[in-house]
């Protein structure tokens, strides 16, 4: 008998068996459900119309609730929307929500909050997850966000689902979930100081193609990958759905359990390990020092090219932000490259979480608390002419016409962010192409694509930020 | 489900994500009120370029400017339809425009899964890429029964994948209705 995967060992777990193989079809509990404002209503409406007017969730302990899509605009349709989730979570007396306060239900733009440390709120739903300690080793995550498999970085299942699936969860605590194979994508050495996780997952995606994973699971293994900081390993596992993937995830390992321990409510886990003779369909291992900087050319994530081939692409706009991009850590690469340099091209940044934009305000460029008369992340990005937004989805979805960031014309953006599909950033006539924060920040300071290799002279320390 | 399913066909090529299936500025709507969800018919495939919305000639909307209802029955696409965003509202405006079927070679799973689940359309693969051998406008009869497609306008057939794992839920008419007749849920 074959041994079993991460994934297959969960599902075993929670589907209450003793194995599993990839094709069985499972009855599972699940630990945690997350939705937010764009499909929370939606996932309500179906709840109470199929549990009925007086039903209670499964468990509300279980149950998080993370407006972020559509928070800083005027239109009022977003603003009822998050008035649905308040007005659930009163009725069900949900503990986990993070309500953005300032939003009154009203036709205009909220005022942001003006110190990121003292609002309920917190930002980007997958960044939020692990931060507020609702993600764990060994468990099952749904949330109604396609990239809700970021948290299998935290060596977890987690996937994304529809409103129907949600509201069926939110009632029973259960899902059906077909098991899938595993792919197992290994990788050798130390990341060069010249690439962070996004060029890595952008060119395992131009490997495989934008379907290449689909039903399957993307197992990050190596040396390579624990050499990567937890929010790098969140890039990874955060655009495995562009390769199509049900999940992605990584083994666990003392930098997890450090975060799990520090933030998690909950105080005990399970830490699932491959099996020597584990199964995999695919099996490929890189080398990190075999890789380039890379970028995905438009209007695909696997449309795989070297930003050093790029570099005769002119700019109109640089973006920094989103649960790929949006990260403590990417905003200090950013920095590094930014730092005493002025942007030639507007150059957006968004924090992904509340929490991000108070460290950005708190840290130094070395991830360490700034001392008094030191520039803060914050500080150095808008010294270099970057402007910083709210935490939220913002422009890396398009989003309503006032979104900070967004794309409106003809323009070529540079993004952090995970996808470029036609119209995603807003305009159907521009141009986006993605690319590590990195080259993204090198890129806006020379108005073209650039390599940031001639940027980078040493390797950028991000210290303990992102983890405490 | 019905077995039989007769009307005009929509094709679109590969690749076809839920950001062109339903643009992101269109989700404030709530698809729970039903005189808000009905502006996901009208919008559905908004987001997919001129070129591409209706093939082979392309500039064929999906829905006509200001209606809320198309012309088309079956919608037939290329490899990974569906592909992006986990949105619901995807399945639902195609299926809230008067759509009832895709065909595609294959599909994004969270998109096939929430076809399935919420019961919204019948998520067909075809045995062969039939992107272009349909055009948009064709008569086509649909037999979930034979699995097999006859295009009447050109006298073509083409063979379907049977359903699998998931036709039992697709013929309750989604996870729900399944669960309730298999005892998982009180009714
Ligand atoms: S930041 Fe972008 S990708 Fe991430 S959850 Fe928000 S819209 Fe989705």
């Amino acid at each position: 008998m074959a041994g079993m995967t991460i994934t297959e060992k969960i599902f075993a777990k929670n589907a209450g068996k003793a194995k599993v193989s990839p094709g069985d079809n499972v009855w599972v509990s699940v630990d945690i459900l997350m939705t937010h404002d764009v499909c929370g209503p939606g996932t309500i409406g179906i709840f109470h119309e199929k549990f009925g007017r007086n039903a209670k969730v499964w468990d509300k302990n279980r149950v998080v609730i993370i407006p972020d899509h559509y928070i800083f605009t005027a239109d009022d349709k977003c603003h009822r929307n998050v008035q649905i989730l308040r007005d659930f979570v009163r009725e069900q007396g949900l503990p986990y929500y993070y309500d953005p306060e300032f939003v009154k239900n009203e036709p205009r733009m909220p005022n942001p909050y003006l110190d990121p440390t003292k609002t309920r709120y917190k930002g980007v739903c997958h960044k939020a997850l692990p931060e507020e300690g609702h993600v764990r080793p060994g468990e099952i995550l749904l949330g109604t966000d396609s990239h809700t498999c970021t948290a299998g970085a935290f060596g977890q299942f987690a996937t994304g689902v529809g409103n129907t699936d949600a509201a069926f969860t939110l009632g029973t605590g259960k899902t059906w979930l077909k098991t899938p194979p595993t792919m197992k994508f290994a990788f050798r050495g130390e990341i060069p100081p010249y690439l962070t996780a996004k060029d890595l997952i952008l060119a395992v995606i131009g490997e495989i193609g934008v379907a290449g994973a689909t039903y399957k699971t993307m197992y990050f293994a190596g040396e390579g990958i624990t050499s990567l900081t937890l929010e790098d390993r969140m890039t990874l596992t955060n655009m495995a759905i562009e390769a199509g993937g049900k999940n992605g995830v990584c083994d666990v390992d003392e930098k997890t359990l450090q975060y799990v321990r520090h933030r998690s409510h909950v105080k005990n886990w399970e830490v699932f390990k491959d099996d020597p003779d584990a199964r995999y369909c695919y099996e490929k291992e890189w080398d990190l020092a075999s890789f380039e900087p890379l970028v995905a050319k438009p209007h695909s994530p696997d449309n795989r090219d070297t930003a050093m081939n790029c570099r005769h692409v002119n700019i109109d706009q640089a973006y920094i932000g989103s649960c790929t991009g949006g990260k403590i850590t990417d905003m200090i690469f950013a920095a590094s490259i930014l730092k005493g340099n002025v942007v030639k091209v507007p150059t957006f940044v968004v924090p992904g979480s509340t929490e991000v934009h108070a460290d950005m305000k708190r840290l130094n460029l070395m991830g360490a608390e700034k001392g008094p008369n030191e520039k803060s992340i914050e500080d150095i990005l808008l010294d270099a002419g970057c402007r910083v937004g709210p935490s939220g989805c913002s422009a890396c979805l398009g989003g309503p016409s006032d979104t900070f960031g967004r794309l409106a014309g003809t323009e070529v953006c540079i993004s952090t962010t995970n996808r470029n599909f036609p119209g995603r950033m807003g305009s159907m006539q521009a141009s986006v192409y993605l690319a590590s924060p990195l080259t993204v920040a090198a890129s806006a300071l020379t108005g073209h694509i650039t390599d940031p290799r001639d940027y980078v002279v040493k390797p950028i320390q991000t210290g303990m930020a992102g983890v405490l | 489900m019905q077995n039989i399913i007769r009307g005009k066909a929509y094709v679109l090529g590969d690749n076809i994500d839920t950001d062109q299936i339903i643009p992101a500025k269109f989700l404030s709507y709530n698809p729970s009120d039903p005189s808000e969800r009905r502006y996901f018919g009208m919008y559905a495939m908004d987001g997919v370029p001129a070129g591409q919305m209706g093939l082979p000639n392309g500039n064929i909307r999906f829905v006509r400017p200001n209606e809320f209802k198309t012309d088309f029955t079956i919608v037939v696409g290329g490899k990974n339809f569906g592909c992006g965003s986990s949105r619901e509202h995807a399945p639902l405006a195609i299926a809230e425009a008067g759509a009832s079927i895709v065909i595609a070679e294959f599909y994004a799973r969270i998109f096939f899964r929430n076809c399935v689940n919420g019961g919204y359309l019948v998520p067909c693969e075809s045995v062969e890429r039939l992107v272009e051998k349909i055009h948009t406008g064709d008569e086509l009869t649909v037999n979930l029964g034979t699995c097999k497609v006859t295009n009447e306008t050109r006298k073509t057939s083409h063979a379907l994948k049977p359903l699998g794992d998931v036709a039992p839920i697709i013929e309750a008419g989604g996870v729900f209705q399944y669960a309730r007749e298999a005892g998982m849920l009180k009714s």
